[in-house]
């Protein structure tokens, strides 16, 4: 290092050593390693995919539509994922229909209406620890408390179901849900910016009328995601249904009506990718677990697709 | 309305109150009823009367620190290259990976575990003599929790001022050393969130472990990931799924809200922690 | 004319240059950020670069040190050569370039560490193997900040107030022992005060190095700069702006006695 008082030499200094030693191998080496990490996930990712959709193309190549439209079944020849996706979309109604109004209601009073207060910051701590809690423990409280509310106000079906039905699935995903989705509100409210608000209360808006004209259609394309996404998330939960008794096994839907199948014994699409896995009979294991996966990830995909192409479409920077 | 509002919200902490008294009732039913003696039996296998909880316990820790070992470095690394080092081009195409695995149900990753990583990696990779252990769901665990990990660090590091970087590049430091010696530690809390919530994540995943880790009914208490195992997550939702049903057997059935309890103070703990570090991290700046 | 100038008895010594530009264009992807830039830094100096807001003084000042680079869309075309090597040229490692030319900038932004790493983060990184801890006094010293932080040099670098971090920059920048010490609007977040002892401090730093200023703040410039070049916004005829060099000279020229009619009118708050 050059001394202070030697600034007259720096000049020569200088020059000889502004040039070369560009090449910092230690560098390099940094931001390759950093970059393969990214690349493992690449590789796995790819893998994963591969993997399945190879187990899954005998089905679709000798089976086409009809794994699809077909029924649960122990024959591995006839089996299909109709009664599970029925199940599923089932679910997921009930989750949309309860907690997208309990949802965005929530928002709206923490955002819009909420005092800064000891009561609002208990709330908006309460709900960031239950996007906390793990999914399974969402199960037990489905197993405690809906399955056996549902039983009790007579939604409970046949002796041999009790309760574990589809409606309960459907409260208790939409209670884990129900953070994510106030989270995601909120956030697309507080995105709404003042001056929008201001323009309806200048004109005499209420407070309701504002937050129904103004407000809530401004931020209703990051709602709409936000809810997209979480109901892609209830879609592909697994760990709760198992809990609150959803079937992994074989059983028969028949011709049931909707009542039935609404209250009656069922199945969802990641429990029969759980049960297939998990049967002796290759067939099942390598070829229909890897197609009924192959089902659940396109329904995702579309959803979270169409959730993003939403948001970009309506997206506003303001 | 307001009221209305009010009232939709006060439904989370409901909910709260919901979990916590669901779950201490019936816990507090198991170690009421349970025969203390089976408490400490080495092994967890309810439907024969052993409960000893520190099965559960050891293997959810063995399971999600090994995940961990996968999930940090995948996350981390990717967060630091995707912040510091991609040209938004190459942001562009690789960052969806990470939103598309972030995207992938654990019930998928979990049947992956059992069906290519047991036999592809633990078996021919770690010559392991069986596919199914702790390590395998390990694996599985930690790659579900690289997104998460990667997203949540690489919001902190997107955090730190870029005057920061424009001083330490003003002194003539490298790139690298810029990244190491400047972001990385002004990012340090954040980094900390992500990876208490990753563990947290870990700890509370249940397919992969209850698909991947060996372990059907019960399981011996082990601290060594090439075992078969189970956690506290797995633990429940075998119980659950076992020939005859939960409400069936009335010690299972309760035993399985002790797990439950357990579980959820961990994670509660965690989270709260990663909450504390993310606080500190909006305070800074 | 508004403003003071000290009074100079003669005219400034030539000391020899130590950057001397020619031709500078600098383009931000199909923005002409500055346009055909002449100008000549000297050593021991300080020179001001002054001008209304986006007339691209702060982007001359950093191709100085080739923090332009970090911007990815940053094209830098002309000539720059900095003790007579071609600073952009293609053997020149910018690395290099700024352990010789050390930055502070508009906004203190000292590290999250303590007040004795910042200071040592530089010499640490060039591999400095004396007395560190000499060094950081040295350089505290020089930066009027040492009595104040001598007791607590392990201390966060946050607790201090906004004038003392920005000393604390400058501090940092000089530890390395630079040869040039480029200042970015370096008072504009501070309080009067604050700005008047960084204004001293120059004064005193100017002995042992060269620096290059950019403020809107003419009267700060008049103050402490020796040379002073005026830039300010053309409208092209794409009607973009652009930024382009008024006029160079010594300070008491263009405060007393300008060139030219824009600089006039700037410096007598007729416009900017």
């Amino acid at each position: 290092m050059t001394g202070r008082t030697e600034t007259l030499d720096t000049a020569a200094v200088v020059r000889a050593s502004l040039r070369g030693r560009r090449f910092n191998p230690a560098g390099v080496a940094f931001e390759a390693t950093l970059l393969l990490m990214l690349l493992v996930s690449l590789l796995i990712l790819v893998t994963l995919l591969a993997d399945i959709v190879i187990g899954a193309l005998p089905v679709f190549r000798d089976r086409g539509v009809d794994f699809v439209t077909s029924g649960i079944s122990l024959d591995s020849s006839t089996a299909g994922v109709w009664t599970a996706l029925l199940g599923s979309i089932g679910i997921t109604l009930i989750v949309a229909v309860v907690a997208f109004p309990l949802g965005i209601g929530a928002a709206v009073y923490l955002e819009e209406y909420a005092p800064d207060n000891a009561l609002t910051r208990f709330l908006q701590t309460n709900i960031r620890n239950l996007a906390g809690v793990p999914s399974i423990v969402y199960g037990l409280l489905g197993l405690a408390v809906f399955v056996r509310l549902v039983d009790l106000i007579g939604l409970g079906g046949p002796d041999t179901t009790a309760g574990r039905n589809v409606i309960a699935a459907g409260i208790t995903l939409a209670v884990l849900v129900l953070p994510i989705i106030i989270i995601t509100a909120s956030e697309a409210l507080r995105a709404v910016p003042d001056t929008i608000r201001e323009a309806g209360f200048g004109v005499g808006a209420t407070q309701w009328e504002v937050i129904r004209h103004h407000t809530l259609p401004a931020a209703a394309p990051g709602i709409l995601t936000g809810t997209v996404l979480a109901l892609a998330r209830a879609f592909g939960e697994t760990a709760p249904l198992l809990v609150i008794g959803v079937a992994t096994g074989f059983f028969s839907a028949g011709s049931a009506g909707l009542f039935d199948r609404l209250t009656g014994t069922y199945t969802a699409l990641p429990a029969v990718v759980l049960s297939w896995s998990r049967q002796a009979d290759p067939v099942f294991k390598e070829n229909l677990a890897p197609a009924a996966i192959v089902v659940l990830l396109v329904v995702l995909f579309v959803a979270n697709g169409s959730a993003v192409i939403l948001r970009n479409r309506y997206e506003r920077r303001w | 309305m307001r009221r209305l509002f009010l009232g939709m919200a006060i439904v989370s902490i409901a909910v709260s109150i919901a979990i916590v008294a669901s779950l201490l009732g019936n816990a507090v039913g198991f170690f009421v009823d349970v025969d203390k003696g089976s408490l400490l039996d080495v092994g967890w296998f309810p439907r024969r009367n052993r409960f000893d909880l520190l099965t559960p316990i050891a293997g959810t820790l063995v399971m999600s620190l090994v995940a961990m070992l996968v999930a940090t470095p995948l996350g981390l690394g990717a967060a630091i290259y995707l912040a510091e080092y991609a040209k938004p081009r190459v942001r562009r195409l690789l960052k969806p990976v990470l939103e598309i695995l972030a995207g992938i149900p654990s019930v998928v990753l979990g049947f992956f575990a059992l069906l290519w990583i047991g036999p592809n990696v633990v078996v021919e990779l770690l010559n392991s003599p069986k596919p199914a252990t702790i390590l395998t769901a390990s694996i599985g665990v930690g790659i579900l929790v690289t997104p998460l990990v990667a997203s949540v660090s690489e919001d902190a590091l997107r955090a730190v001022p870029q005057a920061l970087r424009e001083a330490s590049y003003g002194l003539g430091a490298k790139k690298s050393t810029t990244v190491r010696s400047v972001v990385l530690p002004a990012a340090v809390s954040g980094i900390m969130a992500s990876l208490i919530l990753g563990l947290s994540r870990a700890i509370g995943e249940t397919m992969v472990t209850f698909m991947a880790a060996g372990a059907v009914g019960g399981a011996l208490r082990t601290w060594n990931p090439l075992d078969s195992g189970t956690t506290l997550t797995a633990a429940i939702a075998s119980v659950a799924t076992g020939s005859d049903q939960v409400a069936g057997e009335a010690l299972a059935f309760e035993g399985v809200f002790a797990l439950g309890i357990t579980l959820f103070f961990i994670t509660l703990v965690l989270n709260w922690m990663s909450d504390r570090f993310v606080r500190r991290v909006r305070q800074k700046y | 004319m508004g403003v003071a100038v000290e009074s100079r008895d003669q005219a400034l010594v030539e000391s020899p240059i130590v950057f001397d530009v020619a031709g500078l264009n600098v383009h931000y992807g199909d923005f002409h950020a500055v346009k055909d830039v002449g100008i000549q830094i000297r050593r021991n100096e300080i020179t001001a670069l002054i001008g209304p807001s986006g007339c691209g003084k702060s982007t001359v000042l950093r191709c100085f040190n080739r923090m332009n680079d970090l911007i990815e869309t940053a094209r830098v075309s002309g000539s720059i050569r900095y003790h007579d090597v071609d600073l952009y040229g293609s053997d020149v490692d910018p690395v290099q370039v700024r352990r010789h030319i050390g930055m502070v900038f508009q906004k203190p932004n000292p590290f999250p560490k303590s007040i004795y790493d910042n200071v040592a983060f530089g010499p640490k990184i060039a591999g400095f193997d004396g007395d560190l801890d000499e060094l950081v006094e040295q350089a505290l010293t020089q930066a009027a900040l040492w009595d104040e932080v001598k007791d607590k040099l392990n201390d966060s670098a946050y607790a201090l107030s906004g004038g003392q971090q920005q000393r604390l920059c400058i501090a940092r920048a000089i530890a390395t022992s630079p040869d040039v010490v480029l200042m970015d609007e370096p008072a504009s977040a501070l309080d009067p005060i604050a700005t008047l002892r960084i204004e001293d401090l120059m004064q005193g730093l100017k002995e042992n190095y060269s620096i290059v200023i950019v403020t809107h703040n003419m009267q700060q410039a008049a103050r402490v700069s020796d040379r002073t070049a005026f830039f300010t916004v053309d409208m092209e005829e794409t009607g973009q702006r652009t930024g382009v060099l008024v006029e160079f000279d010594e300070t008491s020229t263009i405060f007393t006695n300008p060139g030219e009619k824009r600089t006039e009118d700037y410096i007598t708050g007729r416009f900017g």
